[in-house]
């Protein structure tokens, strides 16, 4: 400690100064990218007060937001909890966008400015940029413009239609969010060059493995002839169809263009918001792992003093706690504690490998390169496949990971799988299951519309293990569904597995 | 990079969001500012009010799976001794065991919801559809503030003030009018000398276009872009802004026979009233009148909190009114309300007086006068009615009305009766 002079340190004290953020900043910038080869946006950080920050919590995180009821009520119920103490609030907010947006508020310490710095601006910043869930879906550049348009738009359609009438629109839309999304990506413009090459590559294929033995095998007669007329109105609503949103703004007979138009701002926002939603571990850990390695190599370049590494440290132990199962605190698998081991642990197997993981992962295990890894990893993964490709048993056994098998008609919950050798590909298995979107969110499509008869929508729930929908929620957002579509709305819970109705919900008709 | 300050950015953004949740809610949070309202104490109406409400019309529904049934796997961290094949009880209430139960980050399931409303919210919510008799006595004649409101435009003014919209379509309508060479036509004409120039084949052309080239430019000094005849100004007219002012006289019985407790629910009241006027009208005076067998103008401390003893005479204090009215509040420019809380004991033989000073000095002059009978919590055991309500029963005046007050939840209804809009003089 001796060697470290005080000239070198970038600041001392708490008090936090523009002046200083700025050379913490550029301190940061040079660890991020000459050490850890990040690649970020141009950063924007905006110093805000408590109340700045309620108000960004209130509308889903984003700088600009059209007005709506709901951001209310969340702003006031945040309120309460935050002047009652019940609740802190973040240290930041990041902005996937370009330039990237960092809050950092006023009442923090530099130490905590630092933190957050590194955390928001070069972690979050770096996944947003180069993540493919990202690229593929979101607009980083044109997210804030969009913002302002929808804000005007919704504003605009407020004086000219009624708040009222547009709260109604968007209320349903709201509703809706969650199924207001393009899983895919979608058709692309026809490409004569690319579709001559394809079929050139299938044709070769079937060449190559043609067998004669194919064409004695019986061919089973089409169990379900499907009714002409229905294949025919099918395809031209493009149905089924996920995106419920996107049917309703496409197809839904009685709204008006301006309606139209709203849900597709509903929409393109849920649009923008679905990669978060499939990559919190990965956002997460990839954030911890950039700040604490970041805070770590300006103590060893003597930048900071121990007492700031001191304080980062501890706040950096709290984010990534996991308390056990049973722990009253437990509320499940927290993602930064998740995201942080996993990537502490590709880091030790790239550079100190046991045999158990030359064995797990011989592709980069011991290649010297965690960095070069982890940014693999950032780019090309989601939750779901990061686990199932990366959760190492040496952070399964560290986290105790077990398996829990529960089945409604069981009396008792039972131990599938624990963290041992037996196990480990189990628990992996359904850990990353868990993370998987088409598991945390039912899956629902609109099938059919009645065009002959009373035009009533017919959508059915592919019920995936048995868990049906909670039939109260149902029943309100079919109702919402119901006034946009204008026609009566039929809910129908189909196993996916055996293409068994399962439930009928009660028609809802518009009000 | 950049940094930037927002500290100092307008706050309250989230206001309008804020306004649509209250109309959306309007009903419920009505219903728990009255409940809220009813036990507590005035004081603290005035300030702001954590409510809760309950959650319907509020509830953002969405598709979600139920919280029970099916088959589940979680992968939970903290394994102690289990091994494979062990069986853990199911926990009571589902959501403990897994990382399935997703808590709605509004506790959507709660049944109610808890926020806090600012003193303006509560109040216009509180004092909602009240309204005073007899406005219209209102007095115009004190003016203290003066407004200003756009009126028109005027050709002086100063530079912020400038309408740029009219100025420069006064500007165009006179080029036009004056015919005004355009830049364009200019240009050209000046193009076409050049090359004439540069050819130097015609020189008669070339200098008669010269000539109506120097014509133009002498033209287009002569008519200016924007003349100062063109330039408008946004005009603001000085509105003198009338105020209305009200006094509110107090009188309180303060003999013996006036408990605390009937003390303090003739506060209340008092508070709501002020509370009340003070929201209808900029400039309100409150005067404060206790008597026993004599009356005398006090102020508030002493009003409420000073014992006094002697015997009761009611028209003491109705002539001590008078006299302050005559003296400092003209019924011509004040509107006048009086409040009486009593226990309803009066020296029988001064009713007659009372109820003369009442009819033609009191009522006559007053936009209203409200009695209160305080009574102790428990019921008059005889149930008969006081000496004072049995001769102001006798009065018929459209501006006054009198109830009759027990417990402090009591309060609240009874001033909502007489001053909500419909359902006045019903009883009076």
């Amino acid at each position: 400690m001796s060697k470290r002079s005080a000239d070198k340190l970038l600041f001392t004290g708490a008090d936090w100064t523009f002046d200083k953020v700025g050379r913490v900043h550029d301190a940061i910038a040079a660890i991020a990218q000459d050490e850890l080869g990040l690649s970020t946006y141009p950063n924007q950080i905006e110093v805000i007060t408590a109340e700045q920050m309620l108000d960004a919590y209130s509308s889903i995180g984003m700088p600009l937001m059209y007005k709506h009821w709901s951001f209310g009520k969340h702003f006031a119920a945040d309120e309460a909890l935050y002047r009652r103490g019940q609740r802190g609030l973040a240290y930041e907010i990041v902005i996937n966008s370009s330039p990237c947006i960092s809050y950092i508020m006023e009442e923090n310490s530099m130490a905590m400015q630092t933190l957050v710095i590194a955390h928001a601006a070069f972690g979050h910043n770096h996944f947003f940029k180069n993540n493919a869930l990202f690229r593929q879906w979101t607009d980083a550049k044109g997210i804030l413009d969009y913002l302002e348009f929808a804000k005007t738009y919704i504003l605009h359609a407020e004086e000219r239609h009624g708040a009222r009438a547009v709260e109604r629109v968007l209320d349903a839309a709201h509703a809706l969010m969650g199924h207001g999304v393009h899983k895919y990506p979608r058709k692309r413009p026809f490409d004569l060059a690319e579709d001559k090459r394809r079929q050139q590559e299938r044709a070769d294929w079937f060449q190559q493995n043609y067998n004669d033995l194919w064409r004695t095998v019986p061919r089973p007669e089409n169990s379900f002839p499907e009714d002409e007329e229905q294949a025919e109105r099918k395809r031209a609503l493009g149905l089924p169809e996920e995106n419920i949103l996107y049917f309703l703004e496409k197809s839904a007979p009685l709204l008006a263009p301006w309606q139209r138009e709203i849900l597709r701002i509903v929409r393109n926002i849920a649009q923008y918001f679905y990669p978060q939603k499939q990559t919190k571990v990965m956002n997460e850990g990839c954030a911890t792992m950039v700040h604490y390695t970041v805070a770590n190599r300006l103590h060893d370049k003597g930048l900071i003093d121990d007492g700031t590494l001191m304080e980062i440290l501890h706040s950096h132990t709290n984010v990534v706690f996991q308390p056990g199962f049973d722990d009253p605190r437990f509320s499940g698998i927290n993602p930064y504690a998740l995201g942080f081991a996993m990537m502490q642990d590709i880091k030790r197997i790239c550079e100190v490998p046991t045999d158990e993981d030359r064995a797990w992962f011989p592709d980069f295990a011991g290649n010297d390169d965690p960095w070069g890894t982890l940014r693999h990893a950032w780019a090309d993964y989601r939750d779901e496949s990061f686990i199932l490709q990366f959760l190492s048993p040496a952070v399964m056994r560290k986290l105790r990971l077990f398996h829990l098998h529960d089945q409604a008609e069981a009396e008792d919950m039972v131990v599938k799988a624990i963290h041992d050798e037996r196990g480990y590909r189990e628990v992996r298995k359904t850990l990353a299951k868990s993370y998987d979107i088409g598991a945390l969110e039912p899956d629902i499509q609109v099938m059919d519309v009645d065009l002959t008869g009373d035009r009533r929508l017919i959508l059915h729930h592919r019920v995936a293990d048995g868990i049906m929908l909670d039939s109260l929620e149902a029943l309100r957002t079919l109702r919402h569904l119901a006034n946009l579509w204008g026609y009566p709305v039929r809910l129908v819970e189909v196993d996916a597995k055996y293409d068994q109705v399962l439930k009928v919900h009660d028609d809802v008709e518009p009000d | 990079m950049n940094i930037i300050d927002r500290r100092l950015n307008p706050k309250g953004k989230s206001l309008a969001n804020r306004q649509r949740f209250l109309r959306r809610a309007r009903e419920q949070i009505r219903k728990a500012v009255r409940e809220a309202s009813s036990g507590r104490s005035i004081t603290d109406i005035d300030g702001g009010e954590g409510i809760s409400i309950p959650m319907d019309g509020l509830h953002e529904p969405s598709f979600r799976r139920a919280a029970h049934g099916g088959v589940r796997d979680y992968v939970v961290p903290g394994n102690k001794e289990f091994v494979p094949g062990d069986t853990i009880a199911k926990p009571p209430q589902q959501a403990g065991a897994g990382g399935g139960s997703d808590g709605s980050p509004d506790g959507g399931g709660d049944d109610s919801f808890h926020f806090v409303l600012s003193r303006d919210e509560f109040l216009d919510l509180f004092l909602e559809d009240l309204e005073l008799p007899d406005m219209e006595k209102t007095n115009l004649t004190r003016t203290e503030t003066v407004s200003y409101s756009r009126a028109g435009l005027s050709v002086t003014g100063s530079p912020s003030n400038l309408n740029l919209v009219r100025t420069m379509r006064n500007s165009l309508s006179r080029r036009i009018a004056l015919r005004r060479p355009k830049p364009a036509e200019m240009a050209e004409l000046q193009a076409a000398i050049a090359e004439l120039e540069e050819k130097g084949d015609n020189p008669e052309l070339l200098s008669e276009l010269r000539l109506q080239y120097q014509d133009l430019l002498t033209k287009s000094r002569r008519v200016p872009y924007i003349d100062p005849v063109d330039v408008r100004y946004n005009r603001f007219q000085p509105v003198p802004k009338p105020i209305s002012q009200a006094v509110m006289f107090c009188l309180m019985d303060v003999s013996g026979s006036m408990t605390e407790h009937m003390k303090d629910l003739a506060k209340r009241f008092y508070m709501l009233l002020y509370l009340f006027l003070t929201r209808r009208y900029r400039h309100v005076d409150i005067v404060f009148i206790r008597h026993t067998h004599t009356a005398k103008e006090v102020d508030e401390e002493t009003f409420f909190y000073s014992t006094e003893t002697g015997g009761t005479v009611v028209s003491t204090a109705l002539t001590e009114m008078t006299r302050i009215v005559k003296a400092r509040y003209s019924p011509a420019d004040w509107n006048i309300y009086a409040a009486q809380a009593s226990d309803g004991d009066n020296t029988s033989s001064d009713n007659p007086a009372t109820l003369d000073l009442l009819h033609y000095s009191i009522l006559p002059v007053c936009q209203y006068f409200a009695y209160i009978e305080v009574g102790a919590e428990y019921k008059d055991w005889l149930g008969r009615e006081s000496d004072l309500w049995r001769a102001y029963k006798s009065v018929v005046a459209p501006n006054m009305a009198m109830r009759k007050v027990r417990s402090r939840a009591q309060i609240f209804p009874v001033f909502r009766d007489l001053f909500s809009r419909e359902g006045r003089h019903v009883e009076a």
